[in-house]
């Protein structure tokens, strides 16, 4: 592995147009949610025939992240890199959290009826307000959902169950 | 699966790579067993918002062995995967708490083994978030978030069964009475945790054992439930002397891969 294209962490662009492919990887779960946006992405090197992807993993139990790196490689495979090329590499430190989830993520967590995480985690300010009404009378029904980064609730209002994505 | 890294193995002695690496391997073993436990209960836990919870928490613990086992196998000459190491390793070479191999029993006695395993985890993970190792270090960072999570559930749990009804109070002391057993093997000090906390890389049991014993009383004062005043304990897991039911966990768990090697889908 050469240790001078790892260096850093943050995009590094080496084609705008290839760093816009990988970056709009979308979840494998939450499909209408691309990597980028969940801070999943941690970097990216392009350097010649070399192409160099940073991934984080969010929670360590989400078998998700296995699909990402072979959406990256497939990605990159028909961009051109060849399969030896191609390097994903995960990075445990510093620690994901749900604040690296951008704004455009979060209102898309929204708009797909999953209250999104609040900030600063992991002692947020403020209330969970149910995404279907946008009622604040919510509550938890389990603090485990559908899938390890999720709580199931339910508004107290409307009176529908929802996701809760869980501040880590 | 693959999960590679960027940390880069250290480059110290090999002398010290091996201790390092039958540290790691400990720990993922815990947490890999455990979740091979709590699997389990998929389709059987009492409710589904609990099946649901249960199925998680295990995957978190699969997930956090899945890294350690990288991780070991970086460390040694042998390159061998996590997959190697979790499927092709036998029962003597697994070096896990007796603890975490106890069977589930009922849901009382799941939720105690649970709860002794998550407050132990919280303050090791806590520990290690300051480790000289920045592989180690980096991993603690990720699983210290987890394990308040699941402290929280198996915590929440204890008092409720504990302070609930005469049967779910007399299976919850019973389960207490019956694991307590295993707890003290949590913070016994084996020679190679003493090198590589030495090193600044790893955490001394013995110290985390306060810390436990008060979350732990604390919560057992809470719930109503009662410290068993026979300190008979058990140990011998973390140098491969196992209890009967790691045998039969491995049968099951590593039977596809013995029968079929290399098998993926």
């Amino acid at each position: 592995m050469d240790a001078a294209l790892l260096s850093g962490v943050g995009l590094v662009t080496g084609s705008q147009e290839i760093r816009d492919l990988v970056a709009a990887v979308p979840d494998p779960e939450l499909p209408w949610v691309t990597i980028a946006e969940l801070g999943v992405l941690r970097g990216l090197r392009i350097a010649g025939e070399q192409a160099v992807v940073e991934i984080t993993p969010t929670w360590s139990g989400c078998p998700a992240m296995d699909a990402i790196t072979d959406s990256i490689r497939t990605v990159l495979r028909e961009a051109g890199f060849g399969a030896d090329h191609i390097k994903v590499h995960t990075r445990y430190s510093p620690a994901w959290t749900t604040d690296d989830i951008t704004e455009e993520g979060r209102e898309k967590l929204r708009q797909a009826g999953i209250a999104p995480p609040r900030k600063p985690a992991p002692k947020p300010g403020g209330a969970t307000r149910c995404p279907l009404c946008d009622s604040p009378g919510v509550r938890q029904v389990s603090e485990f959902g559908a899938t390890p980064c999720k709580a199931l609730m339910v508004c107290n209002d409307c009176l529908e169950p929802f996701d809760r994505f869980k501040e880590l | 699966m693959t999960f590679r890294s960027v940390s880069p193995v250290s480059q110290e002695p090999d002398e010290y790579r091996h201790t390092l690496f039958h540290y790691v391997l400990a720990h993922a073993d815990d947490n890999l067993i455990l979740a091979q436990r709590l699997s389990g209960w998929i389709s059987r836990a009492p409710d589904l918002e609990e099946d649901i919870a249960m199925a998680n928490v295990a995957l978190d613990l699969l997930g956090r062995a899945r890294m350690l086992l990288d991780y070991a196998g970086r460390l040694e000459e042998r390159n061998r995967s996590e997959d190697d190491l979790a499927m092709f390793r036998s029962e003597r070479e697994f070096t896990n708490l007796l603890l975490v191999e106890q069977p589930n029993g009922d849901f009382a006695h799941t939720m105690v083994r649970q709860f002794l395993f998550d407050s132990y985890q919280t303050g090791l993970w806590e520990r290690l978030c300051d480790s000289a190792d920045a592989m180690l270090s980096g991993i603690a960072g990720k699983a210290i978030k987890e394990a308040r999570y699941h402290l929280r559930h198996s915590r929440t749990w204890l008092l409720r069964l504990g302070r609930g009804t005469e049967e779910s109070h007399r299976r919850t002391q019973g389960a207490v009475d019956g694991l307590w057993r295993f707890t003290a093997e949590m913070f016994e000090t084996t020679e190679n945790d003493r090198e590589v906390a030495k090193a600044g890389v790893g955490v001394d049991p013995a110290t985390l054992g306060a810390g436990w014993e008060r979350c732990v009383r604390e919560t057992l004062a809470e719930a109503g439930l009662e410290i068993p005043v026979d300190r008979f304990a058990r140990s011998g897991g973390r140098s491969g002397f196992h209890t009967e039911h790691l045998g039969l966990i491995l049968a099951e768990m590593q039977w596809m891969q013995r029968s079929y090697p290399g098998l993926d889908w």
